[in-house]
């Protein structure tokens, strides 16, 4: 069987989670490859999020909020975006191909762009292959997740 | 003489439920009075709703166990009304109870009685498909769980009573009579299903293959007789063909003249449905008009055809025989395209019977003293006045009124609660009792976690292998228990879920089942009461975001399932206990939208007593009705609706009316809003307590569409309407074209309104000159309910023409001489036809006004794809925004008639009123907190917090320190992401807890799960 890749998502409370859970009621099918992690605002987060995915061997992170306007917290999602950015810039540097990590704003009312995102992004990573830090377990990876135990206490 | 603030509801269907649950909540102590041995009524039976196939059971279960534990609430189950004396404000009822058998506090709801009964009967509640013992519930979520016994099948062996432990069994049990005291009555008995057997040549009752819907609807469920599983009476085999046949008993003047309202989407739905059930099935739906007049309706239509292949057929069958070796069914029908007489054998049936008003509403209405209408449902005492009878104090609501829907019933519930919390708001609180406080256990260090796999009947389990995915839960780390339930939302799973906390010392709960966006207050409710901080507990979703969207790929979605609940219990290791914050409401409303639906909720919250503010965008009160000729299809004219309530709203001390006024920002949180409104170039902020937004809709103007705009000839309704009222218009020949911009495929929603409001004004045309011809151009004629009787009416007493288009031969129409001519294919005699009309009329949808997403902007709520406002659940939530103290009324969901709209005002009104009574809001415990050794105070989150919750303050050491005002913050958590040292944290989303879950999942994939 084909190798599917993981994605890990961070998904806002109020907009990209409810458009996931509406892509569900709407019975929407879209690849089993995602698996979503709820925050109450996507300015929740952290830069620290999509390197410690992967450096733990996922092959993607999406960031998931509401369109620029919506948010509920005034612009969190903006906020989001400044991170967002940033993080890219900084998986670069290690060797993470900006292609697996992106930004996106899905609606309450979007279930079927959730899920053809998810599809589009799929199809991406399938090209990509699995993630090098996968493929190379070694000085990369390793100084990744040091740094990530430092910052986190080692929780 | 003071009145009672006590109410009784009479019938405990999804709208008594929801009704008691409003009035509760707002105060009031409620008896609910239920025929049935269970609550629940008809929505407990079906196993999906349109148009989102959301599994009713789970929609319901939530509000019949928060009805069950209510303390407000009584349920007096197995009882009817038997008599009431006195009047509005304090009534005495006397309630019939009849005797179950089982000591209601004995019974401990076990079952052993019905496994050692040996009388099997047919079970009522699966319409007979399934069986039932003489001793029995109902069904296994029954509310409340405990058994009765039927002394009619009763041998009096005596079994029961030898196994029951709790000495329950009271055979020698005697009807008796209660009284109550109450200042207002409900009514909420709902409709019987008409005895599909009554048509003789369908057969139902003689071919085994011949289901009713109901039957059919049983059959789907997977707690059903036949385990979700779709097969034929006769052979047990899978149906490999099945014809749906619509209105059997509807639209019928030997039955029930008005349409049911609900059939044509339910057989839809019963089609995909089975379609997924038993794969490769053909299923035919023969109808007379597909009556997809709801939110989402024709979308949902258009997915049956494209995704599942549902064929429609417009035909009535004239009858049905069966093939005596096969037991296969041949349905013969006039060919409705073609004239033919055909043919077609099928091996199923399902018939979709009428709706008719419940067994006993005549007796019910003469012991009430209200009336009922000729078709023997109970009226209203106007049309707009969808709540009111004759008698004061007596209200009456949902789907015995007539045919409703599930959002309609609950909308409407709530809306005959609001009448009665005005009539009684000087005895509000007057007979409530005080919640009880239950003492939280200590928290020990070890986290022992319990886990729950949810079946949802078969929405996950026939995707996801749930007992695969319990094992693994149990050799998750930290896991003491796990275990596979139906429904994790049931009321005895509620109950057994509190036994285990206690009986396993769990002081961590995961449910793996639905989205926590829905069902998590409940289950943090039920954590609470077994004496654990609700924030213990944590949900993963393997149904919307798993077994629903995975369909195909039972493996591929079983992992994915162990994957969520790996991450989910990882997490809940993380979870700490919070504690939710009380603050003081603002005990006032502010309605955006002036028009009819606007007016009514402001006059309705003001009159129990509260400040509203009514914001207007135009210069006067009155929104769109004010410019028609007549507001009902029965003609009223909207002067007898719109003026009284215009001059109400402005002589309410209670209602500050701001007209050319708009929302421009809003701050602040649900009894807390800060919202600021411009006029006249001026701003101005308000404190408000809640928020209804009733913007409205208004007319598509069809620009470039059948010569609109070229030709002054051409007009759409509304110039219609204003030409009538202003005694402008004249006509020889009118044509009407429904449909203008409507069902296709930049507008796939069906409008609602048109249809009548074309058959309102072709009758006022032939009521205004009679020799005139009106012919109406339509597709499907979307006169659901009552107004089917107007569309008969039209064409019978009239003479309107009616001639039905097809979509994809859409009329013409061309400019010759002066006139306009008109040219329709007529599919029924198949060829084309001519109309030299004088005046064209194109009925187009409503669509959202201007500035809609300019407010949507400002509140920050949502909207559906077509413009509309979104409401929080479709069948659960229908007046509720997502957010929290933000409601919303008529047509700014989407179009509506004006009784609708009424109805919906009134209901959000209820909802205002039960959140603003307590004169306290209890938010949410999640608020960013700071660890003063840590912060090095270079004000970071300060600059990055929305809501200037952060201060930088010197700290009791002298120190500088950021500090978190807790009113202000609203726990996004965007601080914590900035913060350089982690010393702000946001309570519940802790680094350390998603961190958990990110290292949970992709740690947990290596071991190759």
């Amino acid at each position: 069987m084909e190798r599917e890749p993981n994605i890990v998502v961070f998904a806002c409370n109020w907009c990209s989670y409810a458009g996931a859970d509406l892509a569900g009621v709407s019975r929407i099918q879209y690849p089993p490859t995602v698996r979503l992690i709820r925050v109450m605002c996507s300015g929740r987060f952290d830069p620290d999020f999509a390197l410690r995915a992967f450096a733990k061997g996922a092959d993607g992170v999406l960031v998931m909020g509401c369109h620029p306007g919506d948010c509920h917290y005034v612009e969190g999602n903006l906020k989001a975006e400044v991170k967002v950015n940033m993080t890219a810039k900084l998986l670069d540097a290690v060797g993470i191909d900006p292609e697996r990590f992106r930004l996106e704003w899905v609606s309450a009312g979007e279930g079927s762009r959730f899920a053809s995102i998810v599809k589009e992004f799929t199809l991406t990573l399938k090209k990509l292959g699995p993630s090098p830090l996968l493929a190379t377990p070694n000085v990369q990876k390793s100084s990744i997740a040091e740094r990530e135990q430092v910052e986190t206490g080692g929780s | 003489m003071e009145k009672t603030g006590a109410v009784l509801i009479v019938g405990a269907g999804v709208s008594g439920m929801q009704a008691g649950l409003d009035l509760a909540e707002s105060g009031f102590k409620v008896y609910i009075v239920e025929r049935t041995p269970t609550i629940g009524g008809r929505m407990a039976q079906l196993d999906k709703t349109f148009p989102t196939n959301d599994c009713s059971m789970c929609i319901l279960s939530p509000k019949m166990v928060e009805t069950a534990k209510h303390p407000n609430i009584e349920l007096l189950v197995n009882s009817e009304v038997q008599k009431i004396e006195g009047e509005a404000g304090n009534f005495e009822v006397t309630i019939k109870r009849y005797p179950r058998y089982i000591s209601e506090e004995k019974c401990n709801g076990c079952g052993l009685c019905a496994e050692v009964c040996p009388v099997k009967v047919p079970n009522e509640f699966d319409s007979g498909v399934g069986a039932r013992k003489a001793i029995y519930v109902p069904f296994p979520q029954t509310v409340p769980l405990i058994y009765t016994v039927d002394r009619e099948h009763c041998i009096d062996c005596g079994l029961c009573k030898i196994v029951c432990e709790a000495n329950a069994i009271e055979h020698e049990m005697q009807e008796s009579e209660t009284a109550v005291n109450v200042g207002a009555i409900i009514v909420s008995t709902g409709y019987d299903l008409f005895d599909a057997g009554a048509l003789e040549e369908y057969g139902h009752g003689r071919y085994e293959n011949v289901l009713s819907n109901l039957q059919f609807e049983r059959m789907l469920s997977a707690s059903g007789p036949t385990g979700g599983h779709v097969m034929r009476p006769s052979d047990g085999a899978e149906p490999k063909k099945a014809a749906f046949i619509q209105c059997v008993g509807s639209r019928d003047v030997r039955h029930h003249p008005y349409c049911s309202q609900v059939c044509c989407m339910a057989s839809t739905k019963e089609a995909i449905l089975a379609s997924e059930h038993a794969p490769g099935l053909k299923a035919t739906i023969y109808y007379m008009d597909i009556r997809a007049f709801g939110k989402g309706f024709q979308e949902y239509v258009n997915r049956s055809k494209s995704d599942y292949g549902i064929n429609y057929l417009r035909a009535r069958p004239s009858e049905i025989t069966e093939e005596k070796d096969t037991k296969n069914l041949i349905i013969c029908y006039d060919d409705t395209q073609t004239g033919e007489l055909k043919r077609d054998e099928v091996d199923m049936v399902i018939l979709a019977s009428a709706l008719k008003p419940s067994l006993g509403s005549e007796k019910l209405a003469k012991i009430l003293g209200i009336d009922t209408n000729t078709n023997g449902y109970f009226s209203a005492r106007a049309e707009e006045m969808p709540f009111d009878t004759i008698k004061p104090g007596i209200f009456i609501t949902g789907a015995c009124t007539g045919p409703k829907d599930i959002p309609d019933s609950v909308g409407q519930a709530s809306g005959a609660a609001a009448k009665v919390e005005s009539f009684l708001a000087k005895a509000k609180g007057t007979l409530a009792a005080e919640k009880k406080e239950v003492p939280e256990k200590e928290l020990q260090e070890e986290p022992r976690v319990g886990v729950f796999v949810c079946s949802c009947g078969l929405n996950i389990a026939s995707v996801v292998d749930v007992k695969s995915a319990t094992e693994y839960a149990k050799t998750l780390p930290g896991v003491v228990h796990a275990e596979n339930t139906i429904y994790a939302c049931s009321d005895d799973t509620q109950e057994h879920l509190k036994d285990l906390i206690k009986e396993h010392d769990l002081n961590r709960v995961v449910i793996a089942s639905c989205t926590p966006r829905t069902h998590e207050p409940l289950f943090r409710e039920t954590c609470r009461e077994a004496g654990l901080n609700p924030y213990l507990f944590e949900m993963a979703n393997i149904r919307e975001h798993c077994s629903w969207v995975h369909t195909k790929e039972p493996e591929a979605a079983t992992k994915k399932a162990k994957d969520l609940l790996r991450m989910a219990v990882a997490r809940a290791s993380h979870l700490k206990p919070q504690k939710t914050r009380i603050f003081d409401a603002d005990q006032s409303a502010t309605v955006i939208g002036g028009g009819i639906a606007g007016m009514t909720a402001a006059a309705e919250i003001a009159k129990q007593g509260f400040k509203v503010d009514l914001i207007e965008r135009e210069a006067e009160l009155g929104g769109t009705a004010r410019e028609m000729n007549s507001i009902f299809i029965s003609g009223k004219v909207p002067e007898s609706v719109v003026a009284p309530l215009i001059e109400e709203v402005e002589k309410n001390k209670n209602i500050n009316v701001h007209l050319g006024a708009k929302a421009i920002k809003l701050d602040g949180f649900t009894g807390n809003f800060e919202l600021t409104i411009q006029k006249n170039g001026t701003d101005s902020t308000n404190k408000t307590g809640a928020i209804v937004v009733a913007t409205g809709s208004t007319e598509l103007k069809p620009e470039g569409k059948y010569l609109y705009k070229q030709n002054e000839n051409v007009l759409t309704q509304s110039e219609l309407e204003t030409g009538l009222k202003q005694s402008k218009f004249d006509f020889e020949s009118a044509v009407m074209i429904q449909c203008v911009g409507a069902r296709d495929e930049e507008r796939p929603s069906c409008s609602r309104v048109c249809c009548t409001e074309a058959i309102k004004n072709a009758i006022n045309l032939k009521r205004l000159k009679p020799e005139g011809s009106v012919f109406v151009l339509y597709r499907d004629m979307m006169t659901f309910g009552g107004f089917e009787e107007y569309y008969k009416m039209a064409q019978e007493e009239y003479g309107v023409k009616f001639i039905r288009y097809l979509q994809e031969r859409p009329p013409e129409i061309k400019e010759e001489d002066g006139k306009l001519k008109v040219t329709v294919y007529d599919s029924v005699f198949g060829k084309n036809l001519e109309i030299i009309a004088d005046k064209v009329i194109l009925s187009t949808p409503q669509i959202s006004p201007e500035g809609t997403g300019e407010l949507q902007k400002v509140l920050k709520v949502p909207r559906t794809a077509d413009g509309f406002f979104m409401e929080a659940h479709a069948k659960l939530r229908p007046l509720d925004f997502t957010s929290d103290g933000i409601f919303l009324a008529g047509a700014c969901q989407g179009p509506k008639d004006l009784t609708s709209v009424i109805a919906q005002a009134l209901g959000a009104a209820s909802r205002v009123c039960s959140l603003l009574s307590s004169g306290f809001i209890e938010a949410e415990a999640i608020t960013a907190v700071v660890d003063e050794e840590l912060c090095i105070a270079c004000g970071r989150c300060t600059e990055v917090c929305p809501f200037a919750a952060i201060d930088i303050i010197t700290s009791d050491l002298g120190e500088e320190k950021a500090r978190v005002n807790e009113a202000l913050c609203k726990g996004c958590g965007t601080c914590a992401s900035v913060c350089p040292n982690a010393a702000i944290t946001p309570r519940h989303f802790e680094k350390s807890q998603v961190i958990a879950m990110i290292d949970g999942l992709l740690e947990g994939m290596k071991d190759g799960t």
